[in-house]
């Protein structure tokens, strides 16, 4: 694995001994043995999230198991004025639980308890570092579920997924986090504690819960979350379509939406995906078809039948070169094992895959795919392209081979200009993996000064002191400002034409 | 219909408004931001200054295949939904016209939401980008044209709700949906509590319950009229109605009768809501589901129960004790009440909205509201009172 060449002056060792000192004195008197962390061979675990490429040692990891212990911590760390990473699971793909040289890591892990679950009203209310599966697990003797579905749902906590502000394959039907979360309780850097929404459809005041969802940990420390529970579909249903070109399958999505139907999934894979999977889980692609799109239906058997004849229709007007539809459970398990695999598959191919997340228009997915093979060239690398096409969201995984520096940087330069090219075609530089320290650079071409400088403020309107996982989503004037100059070559701007947003 | 499909507004319009939100900001006066004027009587009065958004108005972009309509503020709601309609597409959470001339920016800023909400979500959970000037005359865009977007604070989606006292709305793009392929509405005599509990019930299943009104007096355990509709599917439609047949002997309504039901509540134009008396108060609770049958003395006998009792209308004499008590009794069940309407011979400065002071969890971001409206807006250009 790579470890991330910092451009910081070397750190006065002492300085950060005599801190470190400091900061366990004030923190061991209000936390159990155990919960307190500062030798390095037990907070090297929390060096990186899922990003491992970027690393960082805390100066010490506290794991409460309290709200009223999260709220001692971050008073104590404000009066200190010591940065805090807030973390759940550590599964996140941008590096926002990356930690600060002279800062704490705030461990969610404990606060594993669901509170309590209601039927009747559709909720259940659970602590932050409940996992994602286990929310729907512990609620399917009732016939309801959570439906933000993230692909490391297994791993992955819900405090994590507010923070990032989660989808999933099915988002596309059933919503993101967000549209899933009806309140969430947090704990300000000052150690307030405070209520975002409510049980109620709506809250007095400004929206204040939607702009804490998905804000990466910077505005506050997430200690319960009500969540949204619906109705389990009684049936799913996927459909499997090939395509012998790329444009073809692309236009077959907007196809789909445009005859007004919504599918509970709608996933795509290019041909080099499906050979890598195939490898790997032997699920009987077509592996002559340059697209597979995976078409979902869910609900009453009615339902389902209806809709899997309209989407068949469709598919095959859009030039379909083969269709299959599942036709039990099993199946349908099939059909989507390898999207799910995708991964681990491309890990298979090479020894490192880097992971992009760019949302853009669905009608500009094949574009997209034509100018992703033309970079391939390029930098000389490989890309499989696995998508959410029914939202846009593209998951390109470029391949490279991490124990050599330079192919690492050819393989960041692939995903930046691959991120780029999703502003320009009017998406964005993340859909669901967030910010974190891994696209802050990017955030300098997606959106404009005023905007970064309106970041800024609602950061601060939370946090004044800028101690809650400061480094992350939202660059600096100055960064900003040292990019540009970084990527000016010869005196031209990239993307001249773009709109900088 | 792909492209621009009005002519585009005048860029020149956007620098009048800046130069009328900077000379407001130099002599410390305040602007309030109108369209249409369909819901000024929402929301604390006020009478300042008003800054027309109607001259910035038109479709900017609108592809049905991307679920998306980009759109000016001053454009009229009803060309929006006109445009829609026109490709078999709907704004799933039916915002209130309030009247004739309402606009697209009006609608977003005031947040409100139709029938429809309880199954389809409230307007903020549309809002996909905005472009807006803050009080320093800035010209922000948030957000963006795609269903996921991760990208910087969620800040577009503080507009719905802010009554104009953030920024002024320039443009929004909003998610759409396509129009269900089947709707029914049905209806039946039930108690307020046994609507409440089947509503519950099925809101828990699987099955298209897309909207729900319960009207009767709230003081008696009589029947009341409960009227509900489904959409989705056709085949799921036809199966829920052969359930709520069976369970509660309900009956469909004709098509038409039924969409003039559902327009009119939406638009408060049933008798009870416009049968409001110049001394009494339309109160709008919002409850968590939970909420049982509240039996609140010296209210009017007749009530409405929309989004299957999370949103109840009460009338009653507008003093502030009355509204005091309306407060507790939702706090207490985990909601919130305001003044909706008030009757002509009410002193229109009363206070409509519950307070975040006055919420056990929520006092601490008074202050963190009062900083956010201090970064976008540090002169109050914008500051009306109208939300606080």
């Amino acid at each position: 694995m790579i470890h991330m060449n910092m451009v910081t002056p070397p750190p006065d060792l002492a300085a950060i001994a005599t801190l470190q000192s400091q900061l366990v004195s004030a923190l061991r008197p209000i936390l159990p043995q155990d919960a307190l962390l500062w030798e390095p061979e037990d907070t090297i675990p929390y060096e990186c999230d899922g990003l491992a490429a970027y690393r960082r040692m805390p100066l010490a990891v506290a794991l409460p198991e309290t709200e009223a212990q999260v709220a001692q911590i971050l008073k104590i760390c404000s009066e200190m004025a010591v940065p805090v990473v807030p973390r759940g699971s550590g599964t996140g793909l941008s590096g926002g639980a990356m930690p600060i040289s002279q800062g704490l890591v705030l461990s969610l892990a404990k606060l594993k308890k669901i509170l309590s679950i209601d039927p009747f009203t559709r909720t259940a209310v659970v602590q932050p570092g409940v996992r994602n599966l286990a929310i729907s697990e512990a609620v399917a003797h009732l016939g309801l579920y959570y439906a933000p579905d993230p692909s490391s749902q297994i791993a992955c906590s819900i405090g994590g997924n507010v923070n990032e502000n989660s989808g999933g394959v099915h988002c596309l039907k059933y919503g993101l986090t967000l549209h899933n979360v009806l309140r969430v309780r947090a704990v300000l850097m000052n150690g307030e504690i405070v209520e975002f929404g409510s049980l109620a459809p709506d809250s007095p005041g400004l929206d204040l819960l939607a702009v804490l969802m998905g804000s990466e940990g910077m505005l506050a420390v997430v200690t319960e979350v009500t969540v949204k529970l619906i109705a389990k579909p009684k049936l799913a249903r996927v459909i499997m379509a090939s395509f012998d070109d790329i444009e073809k399958g692309g236009n077959a999505v907007a196809a789909i939406i445009a005859a007004g139907i919504i599918p509970a999934g709608l996933e795509m894979m290019d041909k080099a995906t499906t050979r890598a999977v195939e490898e790997f889980v032997h699920a009987g692609y077509d592996l002559n078809a340059e697209a597979i799109l995976l078409c979902e239906s869910d609900g009453t058997p009615e339902e389902v039948a209806e809709e899997i004849e309209r989407m068949t229709a469709v598919l095959e007007k859009a030039g379909a070169s083969s269709i299959q539809i599942s036709q039990n459970d099993a199946e349908r398990l099939r059909f989507w094992s390898g999207r799910k695999n995708a991964f681990p598959a491309a890990g298979r191919l090479a020894p490192d895959y880097y992971c992009m997340d760019g949302t853009i228009p669905r009608r500009n997915i094949a574009t997209l795919l034509k100018r992703i093979q033309g970079m391939e060239q390029k930098y000389g690398l490989t890309c499989l392209n696995v998508f959410h096409a029914g939202d846009g969201n593209m998951h390109p995984l470029i391949l490279f081979n991490g124990a050599d520096q330079e192919e690492w940087h050819r393989a960041e330069d692939f995903g930046t200009e691959i991120l780029e090219a999703c502003v320009e075609l009017g998406g964005t530089i993340t859909g669901e993996h967030g910010v974190g320290i891994e696209k802050i650079n990017s955030m300098c071409v997606q959106f404009g000064e005023g905007e970064r400088e309106m970041f800024w403020g609602v950061k601060s309107a939370f946090d004044p002191a800028k101690l809650l996982n400061p480094d992350k989503a939202i660059p600096t004037l100055n960064r900003c400002a040292e990019y540009g100059r970084m990527r000016i070559t010869g005196g031209i701007l990239p993307h001249p034409e773009l709109e900088r947003f | 219909m792909n492209g621009p499909l009005s002519t585009p507004p005048s860029t020149m319009q956007i620098t009048v408004f800046r130069e009328q939100i900077l000379q407001a900001a130099k002599s410390h006066s305040t602007l309030s931001i109108e369209g249409g004027g369909t819901k000024s009587w929402f929301g604390n009065p006020n009478q300042f200054t008003k800054l027309d958004t109607r001259p910035y108005a038109g479709i900017l972009e609108y592809q049905p295949e991307e679920l998306v309509i980009t759109a000016c503020a001053g454009t009229p709601l009803k060309e929006i939904e006109a445009a829609l309609a026109e490709r078999n597409q709907i704004l799933p959470f039916e915002p209130p016209h309030f009247g004739d001339t309402a606009t697209f920016g009006g609608a977003i800023a005031a947040g409100l939401a139709g029938p429809g909400r309880i199954s389809a979500g409230n307007l903020r959970d549309f809002i996909l980008g905005a472009r807006m000037m803050d009080g320093r005359g800035q010209d922000l865009s948030f957000g963006g044209k795609v269903m996921k977007n991760v990208a910087g604070y969620d800040v577009s989606r503080l507009i719905p709700g802010s009554l104009g006292t953030l920024a002024l709305l320039l443009e929004a793009s909003v998610k759409v949906l396509p129009k269900p392929e089947a709707t029914a509405t049905l209806r039946c005599q039930t108690s307020q509590a046994e609507a409440l509990k089947y509503l519950n019930q099925w809101a828990g299943q699987p099955l298209p319950l897309a909207a729900s009104c319960w009207t009767g007096n709230l003081h008696s355990d009589n029947a009341g009229e409960l009227t509900i509709r489904l959409s989705g599917a056709i085949a799921a439609v036809d199966a829920a109605i052969a359930l709520m047949r069976a369970t509660l002997n309900a009956t469909p309504l004709d098509p038409e009768d039924a969409q003039d039901f559902w327009t009119n509540l939406r638009e408060q134009k049933s008798a009870f809501f416009e049968s409001l008396e110049s001394h009494h108060t339309l109160y709008r609770l919002a409850l968590p589901a939970a909420c049982d049958t509240l039996k609140i003395p010296d209210l009017c006998n007749e009530t409405v129960l929309e989004w299957h009792g999370q949103q109840r209308w009460y009338k009653g004499a507008g003093d502030d004790a009355t509204f005091a008590n309306l407060k507790a009794i939702a706090s207490a069940q985990g909601g919130h009440a305001s003044r909706f309407r008030q009757g002509a011979a009410i002193d229109p400065s009363k206070q409509r909205f519950t307070l975040l002071t006055e919420q056990a969890h929520s006092k601490a971001l008074e202050t963190v509201q009062a900083r956010l409206r201090a970064a976008f807006d540090p002169a109050g250009v914008f500051a009306t009172n109208r939300l606080s």
